[in-house]
């Protein structure tokens, strides 16, 4: 029923990512890796937990999304400005393009 | 674990005991809590072996005034590298009753804070790493700075006593 | 103005190369995100929605022109092209990457600049009258003693872990315009009976979700005792502030939980010990402090200048702007501009990097390159010669930058809210535009004459809501933003924390809500009448009224 991602911060340059289905991190929410249901989100977060990935990202953490027409959308608005920038500046941010 | 003293790693000389603790029939060197030497004070001072207190946070200094040169060491824990109240005790026990012994930061005791204890008045460091690496630490931590602001009682020259001494230098030349 | 010596560049440089040293440990992996973290706080560094900020400080909002000329570069080359101003007169960058931020640093260094102590809990930034050494109402300029403190509050070995962060602020004016009372220490300077200049120490004032009005806790202090005292409160606070829980950890919930009078006897009791030591400050050294802050060559002119005043007539455009704008200056002939960061519809306290430079350079050709950043998230060139202000102003308006709203309810506090800040409940800024953008029409604000409104994104209240004349809290209700309103707050010397005035309004209906209060206060003002002084007269209840009706 409830639909989550991974995201965090990169630590290099501190932007927003989400894990993706390789195991990689992409600034793109909709390259992310879905786990459906409690159990499934908390391996998820387990996986992007691990030590390993401290020098990678900070922060990770889950937030559940919602399957849309135009692709993965957050379902808390904090998190929606997470994925696009700003909302008072949409020259910046991922919705800049 | 290792503690660092006057540049070099020392050896662990005294029992440290809690509350309870029985104490030792022997001529042991002890430290006890402030609590428990405030209560016990009249059997710990008539001991053999030496003595010391532990100051945890919340604890007063000024109730070791008069019992300071039967002290040779006070311990000042740091249950975490956040909770700053150690420093004020520090100073208190250095510049305000004059501590001579020794001043020993226990607990968590981490490099970036060493500078800052020293200036406060510690001479002693317990880390919770090995020998080489706690005394890397040390050594590293307290040269990382070399100019001061404050004046406290650790006898650093601070910039503005330097200031001074260059105005008055260059008044005198001139 | 002061410039570093060799002891304070040495300081800063040391610092900055420690904290390179310590991004690399983070970046190998040699230390944790857990041990980094307060080491990146300490150097102003946080982790915000987007991207890591950087927050800089600027010593009791003085800046030369090489030094905002260098903020200006500092966003084009390391951030996206602007910055952001804050109530604390800091500056912060939103976009800088961590492995580029030393980097960013030394050049900040270049210009005597650092973010040292912009984060973290111990002795923040001190801040002040934005028109020290040029308003027309001060006693001394606070300025050098600012400079002292930071110096004593810079790397203090004692207060560098307190229970919660510690914000002092100085007045060197009656009209204060500094927030004193809300600070955790705010001094007032002002003249004993025996005709000496020294402070009135005021504790315990604060923000954030338990607002408090500060206390005083000594009338007077000389200059020379100033610094040994302010040690004897740090030290109370330090060893009896509470570390149990961090919303109870400020200097402020002490003070109310065992009171001014025990507070008082703790400070003092502290104070008697140690105020011959070493902390005292002789006359000499003040002297030369003094002498740092010395007023630039200003020229003998008449107070009256006939060009100004005939451009004034002339031009109503820049009479506005000097009406709500410019303030007067101690010196006859010259005046302080302030430069409003406030365009209708814009975001508050945002400048770009062209727009920092321009103030820079105008800052050179008007102001002896002084220019100072004000807690109500403007900028002012303190010393501008009344002849020169109509071509201050004309080239400030290409800029976007002569906005006529200086203290009008367009001039509005906002903090960054959940537009960018992790910690918000919800957005700020687009309700500031908004607010800005209904409010427009400049005749119709200089009707309304001052009306501060203040906005946070959440309970922190880095937006100053509580002492706004119309305090705006953003909060979040079940998912909705929603937006809680108080009146009656008030930053001066007459400082007040605003009261709720009943349930929080929607983000479609906030701005109704606005309007609804200012419309009130027009039909029952007095003459003369401020928003707040119309609110004091007639109390809570009309505003009540406007808003909620029998609801
Ligand atoms: C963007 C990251 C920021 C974070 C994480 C942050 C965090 C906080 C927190 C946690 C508090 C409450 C402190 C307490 O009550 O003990 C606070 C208060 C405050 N902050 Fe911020 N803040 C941020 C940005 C700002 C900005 C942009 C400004 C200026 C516009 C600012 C100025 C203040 C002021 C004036 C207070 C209230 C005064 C006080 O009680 O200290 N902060 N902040
Ligand atoms: S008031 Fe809240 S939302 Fe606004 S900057 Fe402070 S912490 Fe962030």
């Amino acid at each position: 029923m409830s639909l989550q991602v991974v995201t965090a911060n990169r630590l290099d340059d501190g932007l927003v990512v989400f894990l993706t289905a390789d195991g990689g991190w992409s600034e793109n929410i909709d390259q992310s890796r879905i786990a459906d249901g409690k159990e499934a989100g908390d391996a998820l977060l387990a996986e992007a937990s691990v030590p390993e990935l401290d020098t990678v990202i900070v922060g990770p953490y889950l937030i559940e999304v919602e399957q849309q027409d135009d692709g993965l959308v957050p379902t808390k608005y904090r998190e929606v400005l997470r994925t696009k920038g700003p909302s008072v500046r949409q020259d910046l941010g991922y919705q800049a393009g | 674990m290792a503690i660092v003293k006057n540049d070099s790693v020392i050896d662990q000389e005294w029992i440290t005991l809690d509350a309870e603790a029985d104490l030792p029939p022997g001529e042991e060197n002890i430290i006890v809590p402030l609590a428990r030497f405030k209560e016990e004070r009249e059997t710990l001072i008539g001991r053999n072996g030496g003595l010391g207190v532990q100051l945890n946070p919340g604890d007063a200094p000024e109730d070791l005034a008069n019992d300071l040169d039967r002290l040779s060491i006070i311990t000042v824990h740091f249950p975490a590298y956040t909770d700053g109240r150690g420093y004020s005790y520090a100073r208190v026990l250095r510049e305000r009753l004059g501590f001579k012994g020794e001043l020993r930061a226990i607990g968590d005791v981490l490099r970036d804070q060493i500078l800052y204890m020293h200036r406060c008045g510690f001479d002693a460091y317990e880390l919770k790493n090995d020998d080489d690496v706690s005394l890397t630490k040390v050594r590293a931590a307290l040269k990382e700075m070399t100019v001061y602001y404050q004046p406290t009682g650790d006898g650093r020259v601070t910039a503005a006593s330097l200031r001074e001494r260059r105005r008055a230098a260059l008044k005198s030349a001139s | 103005m002061y410039r570093y010596d060799d002891f304070d560049r040495q300081l800063v440089l040391e610092r900055t190369e420690q904290f390179r040293e310590q991004v690399k440990r983070r970046l190998s992996g040699d230390i944790t995100e857990d041990q980094f973290r307060p080491l990146r706080l300490m150097n102003g560094v946080y982790l915000q929605l987007h991207a890591y900020m950087l927050r800089v400080a600027v010593p009791y909002g003085t800046l030369r022109a090489d030094q905002l000329r260098q903020l200006g570069y500092i966003a084009r080359r390391y951030d996206k092209g602007y910055g952001h101003f804050t109530t604390r007169q800091n500056i912060q960058y939103n976009w800088p990457k961590l492995d580029e931020i030393p980097d960013a640093l030394l050049d900040l260094a270049k210009v005597e600049m650092h973010a040292i102590q912009t984060s973290g809990n111990c002795i923040r930034n001190t801040t002040t009258d934005q028109y020290a050494g040029a308003a027309a109402d001060e006693i001394e300029d606070p300025r050098p003693y600012c400079e002292l403190i930071r110096q004593w509050s810079t790397f203090h070995p004692e207060f560098t872990y307190l229970p919660r962060k510690f914000k002092i602020a100085v007045t060197g004016s009656p009209n204060d315009r500094a927030a004193v009372k809300v600070h955790d220490i705010g001094l007032r300077m002002h003249q004993n009976d025996a005709g000496e200049v020294g402070f009135e120490v005021i504790v315990g004032g604060g923000l954030g979700r338990t607002p408090f009005v500060g206390k005083t806790v000594r009338d007077f202090i000389g200059k020379n005792d100033l610094f040994s005292y302010l040690e004897a409160i740090l030290r109370v606070y330090n060893r009896f502030g509470r570390r149990d829980n961090k919303y109870k950890a400020r200097i402020k919930i002490l003070v109310h939980e065992i009171g001014v009078e025990e507070m008082q006897r703790l400070v003092e009791e502290e104070w008697a010990q140690i105020k011959g030591g070493s902390l005292r400050v002789d006359d000499a050294e003040i002297a030369h402090y003094i002498e740092q802050f010395a007023p630039p060559a200003f020229e003998t002119l008449s107070d009256d200048d006939s060009e100004f005043e005939r451009r004034k007539a002339e031009n109503r455009e820049f009479s506005n702007w000097v009406r709500s704008n410019v303030i007067a200056h101690k010196q006859p002939g010259y005046a302080i501009a302030n430069v409003s960061l406030k365009p209708i519809g814009g975001i508050p306290g945002d400048a770009t990097d062209t727009q920092m430079e321009l103030v820079a350079d105008l800052s050179e050709q008007y102001s002896f390159g002084d220019v100072r950043v004000t807690h109500e998230q403007n900028l002012v060139l303190p010393h501008v010669k009344k002849a020169d202000l109509f071509s201050l102003w004309a080239e400030l308006k290409n800029a976007n930058l002569a906005t006529a709203n200086l203290g009008y309810v367009t001039d509005i506090i906002s903090c960054p809210g959940l537009d960018y800040c992790a910690l918000a409940t919800a957005r700020s800024i687009p309700l500031s535009q908004r607010i800005s953008e209904r409010f427009s029409d400049l005749d119709r604000q200089h009707d309304i004459g001052e009306l501060k409104i203040k906005i946070s994104g959440c309970i922190n209240a880095c937006g100053h809501h509580h002492v706004g004349h119309i305090g705006i809290l953003g909060l979040d209700k079940r998912g909705k933003e929603f937006y809680q309103i108080t009146l009656g707050g008030d930053a001066s010397e007459n400082a007040e924390i605003g009261k709720i005035a009943g349930a929080g309004f929607s983000e479609a209906e906030v701005v109704d809500a606005i309007e609804s209060l200012v419309t009130k206060y027009l039909g029952i003002r007095e003459t003369g009448e401020r928003f707040i002084d119309t609110y004091r007269r007639v109390g809570m209840d009309p505003f009540k009224e406007v808003l909620y009706g029998d609801r």
